[in-house]
Parts: C-alpha cells; sequence; structure tokens
C-alpha cells in the first residue's frame, strides 16, 4: 500500500487521559496513525495497551469526565473530527463510519428488537421511511448469513446465539455503508468454528463494498489472516507499524519481538516450554518519559532510561519502531537510507 | 479404600450423565432437561494431562465440575485415586476432598476481595488440617513460594494484583492441600496473551515437581497443544474424538475436530493466505433439544442418511485413539468399549 496516496483516516497526536480519584490515567500518548481506503489495518497490544480507548476517542465516545481528551486531531473527510459540533459528529458516527464494540451483549439494546435497531439508524441518517428500512435491513441480515431474516427482525437480542449477536452488530455497524468500519475484538468472545465464519465475511465484505476496516484483536493468527497492515500498541503508545509481512517476519520492537514468541502454534513444529515475557505492564499514571518497555525488555539500555524513542523507519517501506537499538543499527550502517 | 495399581488410571469416568432440569409454567413443573453431559467416559493416567476442547456451552466446565462432586450428577460413575466419587455419601467426599481440586477461569470472582492473599491460601488448611499457627505459616510461604510470589505480598488483597498474579494465588490455593487430580478450567482465558505463557510455564514446572495429574480444559487449541499429553474432544454433551496429542493435531478424524482445527488461525501470514477453513453452516442445537442421530449432524459438512437417523458407535483406531462417527462403520477400525483410550489397554 503506497504511503503516497491521502489517508481516509488520519490521526496525529492523540491524547486521552483517565482523572481518576487515584490519579491521572494516561491511556492514550501521542497516537499517530492513517488508514488508507479500502486497507484492512490491524491493531494488537497487551490488554490495557489503549486499543480500545484510542479508536473511542477518535470518535468521542468516552465521557467527560472522566475521560478528557487533551489533543490530537482526526482528519476524516476533510475535517478534523475533535472540532466538529455534535450534530456533525452524529452523522460521521451513524453513516460514515461503523463501529462494532468489544462486547456485543451490552451494545445491543436488550429491549428492542434487532429489526428495530437495525432500521433506526437507516431512518435517521438516511431519512428512508419504514418500509424502506425494513426492506434494507432484511437485506442486511442476508448480507451477514442470518437464515430466514424476514422472521428473525421481530426476536431480540437474547434469542440470538453469540456469533449471530456478532453478525447483527456488523449488520447495524454496516447499515449506511461507511467507507470505514472499526471493529473492536469482533470474534473475541466467539468460537473459532464461528470466528472462522465472521471472517470469511468480512473477507467477502471487503471484496463487495471495499470499505476500510480497523480491527483490533489480541489474536495474532486472526491478524496475520486478514491484515494489510499491523500497528502493535504498548502502554498507549504505537511501539511498531508496517506492512502485515514485514511485521511477523522482521519484527522490530522488543516488545513485538516477544509477543510473537508467547504463542504456541497449532500446526508445525512443537516447542517444549513457551518463551514467555517477563513482568507487569505499568501502571500509566503519567505521560512517558522513558521507554515504557524498558522494564520488560531484555535488551534495555541507559538511553531507554534517559528518553521516550519515537517512531522511526525500520527498513521496508511504512515500516516503523520505536526502539533507540534502531538508530543503533542505522549508526552502524551508514548507508542506510529512510525517510 | 483400595489403593489403585501403579499402571492403572488415576481418573476413570464411565458414561457420566450431568442434566440440568428445565422448569416452566405456573407451579414449576418439570418439562424437559439440558443434557449438559450426556454420557461420557474417559481414563487419565498418573501424572497425564488430559485437554479437553469443544465449542462454548458443548459440557466442558459441566464434566470438570461434575468428576469433582460439585454437582449431584444424574448417572454414571467416577473414580479418582481408586475412591468413587460420584454416588458418595457427603462425609466420605469430604474426606476425599484435598486429593482432588479446580483452578477457575476468573480469577477476580473466583478469590474474595475481603480476605488476605495469607488467609485465601491458608482457607482449604484450616478446613482440612489442625496445624499449629508456625506450620500454618510455614506452608503459606511454601505455597507462595512454588506459584512464584513475593512472600511479602502475604497480608496483600487480591485488587493489588494483576491477572497473572491473581491466578498465581488460585493455584497456591488449589495445591494447599497437596492434591493429585486438578481441573485446570480455562485457566489462562482470562489472561493477557503474555502473562499466558507465565501461568501455563508454571503448570507445568508444578507438574513435574509435584506429580500432578491434570485436566486441561480451555477452547485455546494452540495452548492445549502445547500442554497436553492427550486430547478429548467435545461437542454438544458428547466426546467426538480422543487422541494422542501428536495424533490428533496431525491427523483429525471426526469432522468436528477437522473443523475445529482448521478454523484455527496461525500467526503467520504466508501461510494463512493458503489455509482454507472448513466453514460450518447450519444451525449450532441445543443441549435441551439434541438433534436424533449424530449431535454434529446438522452442521457436519460429511454427514450421511444414517447420521440423522443413529447415533454413532465409538470406533477404536489403536495407541488409545477413539472416534466417535458413522464414517468409520465399516473401516478397519474397531468397535469399542468408550473409555476414551488409556493407552495401556
Ligand atoms: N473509564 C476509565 N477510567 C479510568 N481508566 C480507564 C477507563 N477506561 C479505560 N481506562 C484505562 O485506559 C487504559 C487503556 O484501556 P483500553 O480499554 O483502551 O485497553 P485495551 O488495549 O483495549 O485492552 P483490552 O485488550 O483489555 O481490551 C487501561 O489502562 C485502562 O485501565
Ligand atoms: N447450573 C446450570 N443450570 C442449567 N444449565 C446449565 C448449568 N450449567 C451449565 N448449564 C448448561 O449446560 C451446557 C453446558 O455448559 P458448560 O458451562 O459446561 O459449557 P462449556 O463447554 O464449559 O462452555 P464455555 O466454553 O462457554 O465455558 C450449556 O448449555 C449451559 O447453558
Ligand atoms: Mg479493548
Ligand atoms: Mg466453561
Amino acid at each position: 500500500m503506497p504511503d503516497t496516496a491521502s489517508p481516509i483516516l488520519d490521526v496525529k497526536g492523540l491524547k486521552t487521559v483517565f482523572r481518576t480519584r487515584g490519579g491521572e490515567v494516561h491511556a492514550v500518548n501521542e497516537v499517530d496513525f492513517h488508514l488508507h481506503a479500502g486497507e484492512l489495518l490491524g491493531v494488537v497490544g497487551e490488554s490495557g495497551s489503549g486499543k480500545s480507548v484510542t479508536m473511542m476517542s477518535l470518535l468521542r465516545l468516552l465521557p467527560s469526565p472522566p475521560a478528557e481528551m487533551r489533543d490530537g486531531a482526526v482528519m476524516f473527510g476533510g475535517q478534523n473530527l475533535l472540532d466538529i459540533s455534535d450534530e456533525e459528529l452524529r452523522q460521521v458516527r451513524g453513516s460514515k463510519i461503523g463501529f462494532i464494540f468489544q462486547d456485543p451483549m451490552t451494545s445491543l439494546n436488550p429491549v428492542y428488537t434487532i429489526g428495530y435497531q437495525l432500521a433506526e439508524p437507516l431512518r435517521a441518517h438516511l431519512g428512508m421511511n419504514k418500509t424502506e428500512a425494513r426492506a434494507r435491513s432484511i437485506e442486511l441480515l442476508q448480507l451477514v448469513g442470518i437464515p430466514d431474516p424476514e422472521r428473525r427482525l421481530k426476536d431480540y437480542p437474547h434469542q440470538f446465539s453469540g456469533g449471530m449477536r456478532q453478525r447483527v452488530m456488523i449488520a447495524i455497524a454496516l447499515a449506511c455503508d461507511p467507507k470505514v468500519l472499526i471493529a473492536d475484538e469482533p470474534t473475541t468472545a466467539l468460537d473459532v468454528t464461528i470466528q472462522a465464519q465472521i471472517i470469511e465475511l468480512v473477507k467477502d465484505l471487503r471484496r463487495k463494498l471495499g470499505m476500510a476496516i480497523i480491527w483490533i484483536t489480541h489474536d495474532l493468527g486472526v491478524i496475520a489472516g486478514i491484515a494489510d497492515r499491523v500497528m502493535v500498541m504498548y502502554a498507549g503508545q504505537v511501539v511498531e507499524e508496517g506492512p502485515v509481512d514485514e511485521i511477523f517476519k522482521d519484527p522490530r520492537h522488543p516488545y513485538t519481538q516477544a509477543l510473537l514468541k508467547t504463542v504456541p502454534a497449532v500446526r508445525g513444529a512443537r516447542a517444549e516450554k513457551l518463551q514467555v515475557i517477563e513482568g507487569q505492564p505499568p501502571i500509566m499514571m503519567a505521560a512517558p518519559s522513558a521507554c515504557s518497555f524498558r522494564n520488560r525488555c531484555a535488551h534495555a539500555y541507559g538511553r531507554c532510561e534517559d528518553a521516550n524513542p519515537e517512531l522511526t523507519a525500520a527498513g521496508a517501506p511504512g515500516h516503523r519502531a520505536a526502539c533507540f537499538l534502531l538508530d543503533e543499527a542505522a549508526s552502524k550502517q551508514p548507508e542506510t537510507v529512510d525517510g | 479404600m483400595a489403593e489403585t495399581t501403579a499402571a492403572g488410571p488415576l481418573v476413570k469416568v464411565r458414561d457420566l450423565k450431568m442434566y440440568f432440569p428445565i422448569h416452566a409454567g405456573l407451579f414449576k413443573s418439570h418439562v424437559g432437561d439440558i443434557k449438559a453431559v450426556d454420557g461420557i467416559s474417559f481414563d487419565i493416567a498418573p501424572g497425564e494431562t488430559l485437554g479437553l476442547v469443544g465449542e462454548s456451552g458443548c459440557g466442558k466446565s459441566t464434566v470438570g465440575r461434575s468428576i469433582l462432586r460439585l454437582y449431584d450428577v444424574t448417572d454414571g460413575t467416577v473414580e479418582i485415586n481408586g475412591s468413587e466419587i460420584a454416588h458418595v455419601d457427603r462425609d466420605s467426599l469430604r474426606s476425599k476432598r484435598p486429593m482432588m481440586q479446580m483452578i477457575f477461569q476468573d480469577p477476580q470472582a473466583s478469590l474474595n476481595p475481603r480476605m488476605t492473599v495469607a488467609s485465601i491460601i491458608a482457607e482449604p488448611l484450616d478446613e482440612h488440617l489442625e496445624l499449629s499457627s508456625k506450620e500454618r505459616l510455614a506452608r503459606i510461604y511454601e505455597l507462595m513460594d512454588w506459584v512464584g510470589l513475593n512472600r511479602e505480598f502475604a497480608k496483600r488483597y487480591p485488587h493489588e494484583f494483576s491477572g497473572g498474579q491473581r491466578q498465581r494465588i488460585g493455584i497456591a490455593r488449589a495445591l494447599a492441600l497437596n492434591p493429585k487430580f486438578i481441573v485446570c478450567d480455562e485457566p489462562i482465558a482470562a489472561l493477557d496473551v503474555s502473562i499466558q505463557a507465565q501461568v501455563v510455564n508454571l503448570l507445568e514446572e508444578l507438574q513435574d515437581r509435584l506429580d500432578l495429574t491434570y485436566l486441561f480444559i480451555s477452547h485455546d487449541l494452540s495452548m492445549v497443544r502445547h500442554i497436553a499429553d492427550r486430547v478429548a474432544v467435545m461437542y454438544l454433551g458428547r466426546i467426538v474424538e480422543v487422541a494422542s496429542r501428536d495424533a490428533l493435531f496431525a491427523e483429525p478424524l471426526h469432522p468436528y475436530t477437522q473443523a475445529l482445527l482448521s478454523a484455527v488461525p496461525e500467526p503467520d501470514p504466508a501461510s494463512e493466505r493458503n489455509r482454507t477453513p472448513i466453514v460450518l453452516q447450519g444451525d449450532v442445537p441445543s443441549p435441551a433439544n439434541p438433534p436424533t442421530g449424530c449431535n454434529f449432524s446438522t452442521r457436519c459438512p460429511k454427514a450421511m442418511e444414517i447420521c440423522r437417523q443413529m447415533e454413532p458407535g465409538v470406533f477404536e483406531f489403536g495407541g488409545g485413539r477413539q472416534v466417535a462417527c458413522h464414517l468409520y462403520s465399516d473401516d478397519m477400525a474397531e468397535p469399542a468399549e468408550p473409555t476414551a483410550g488409556s493407552e495401556s489397554n
């Protein structure tokens, strides 16, 4: 994917802090990333690394207080989503950017029928009348592979299995033909056989509708199968990003390297002992002034304590990592070109 | 209480059934049963880890809980270390409790937030043994050492720990009475990937050191492949296939196992491009109303006419491998008594 075409979504310097009774939690620290039209960006990272909060911040979905968006710009369709009015933002959320939340049970409203929850955004954003919205709802349920969609419109969320609820969530997110779909752990709660169905569905929808997707998951296998590009988060920061093959073949940040080694394989050789990442992730009570991974990093040295490394070019086009070891490697090889 | 012979299984389960009654109507009359576990047999050898996999709701936890008699089972027998467990009375059950323990999925929910780590770990000691306060403390420290918890944390409360550390507290408590057999029910599912490996390595070290036997319940097939010696695959209340780890992952025989393994994505973009998962169609049946014939027939890509009419028998493939599927009925495989194959028979 060439970096030259201008991205459909461009996030710069995003910074989100929670004010809690125990002090501030710096959940998202100067996050920069972009998404190209039609591309699937996979987001991985430790639990608590800020994946969900980053994406919720983009669309100002976090209640304030306790959340506080301290800084940043989110450019989408020529406007900064952090500056526009609430009304304009509602238009974007409902119809241009679809969002699938981490927990399908809490995000579908148990007191409304599936049919109502599908039709509501269609009527509100696309101004459809009742009949049109109903026809489109049936079409959407068909699209996500729910059998007997006409009858199922009358059902309530609890009458659907977990996998079907997740499909309904996808259908709702797709209702207004969004340009961007943000899916937060859309298959984590599901069985692998159902996950396989959803992934096939998403691949198929991408072919048909050509939307850009941000897919958050902790499952590196899922990422390997569907992503064009990968962004790795740690302690509220992007520590590495790049084309999917590069990230898996030549990870440059020690966290990414360690992460790839901790997961056992289902095929191929079986390791006698699992590799571990010792220690715990940091508690983010202040903005980082040093490398957040240093206490768990086998390569840490003086510099990692003194300053927080920035993302720097790491070989292949579009591959960047935030680690001082890259500088060291570059200074040993002075002819390296970077952008 | 006869001790088992050295060669015999430590855990022997035969035709275990656990039905949960469904009550409905004004008078709460009994209208049916959820057949959560519907006739399951297996053995686990001493020191062995049997992995138990299968989709959500297929009855894995119910198997684990039934064999430890956390439920009053509907039918069948369970023998652990030579003692009958399934139908024994409350008092003799209490004396058997120490040898069988459980580690739960959610370390948060299974630890009392108002108790210190020391008192959580000591709870089973206080209940079953009469230790002096010095012996008691020594044992608490020993257990904390075993699971890699700093002794200085003894006076702290669960909320002051990370998920991985809380799971260590749960493991220490499970080890307190020197159990022989531990049911690990999704012990790493609630943990971050980077912490999962720490806990799995700990469970393996403890198994070697203390000669433990595990039933390891998980939906994470790659982790099961790592930790289990043998694997049993469940579908809707029944075991459909059991085999040694290597045989199962190299060549799954039951169509459900085949679909399950083919669906696991692998952290390698190059091989992911060539992987074509078997995508299952059809409805997932409910354990309150299982289909006639084979339970998997509604989704099975290889289902034949007979599969919708008759429950399949269990076929033996040697090396302790057993498969319950009509595809193999006129194969070289022999019909077997479903013991879920201990390799010794
Ligand atoms: N309402 C809140 N108040 C205080 N802190 C919060 C709140 N919501 C999130 N956080 C903190 O923000 C950080 C980032 O959380 P986030 O939910 O984005 O993590 P994540 O990467 O999505 O993790 P997971 O993989 O577990 O979903 C965490 O440290 C979390 O504890
Ligand atoms: N106490 C109970 N009362 C009634 N039904 C129950 C009870 N416990 C479990 N069930 C039902 O029995 C079936 C098997 O449940 P079980 O918890 O054993 O599944 P599982 O394989 O452990 O699933 P998971 O992977 O989601 O933990 C399910 O249909 C469940 O709803
Ligand atoms: Mg999240
Ligand atoms: Mg369970």
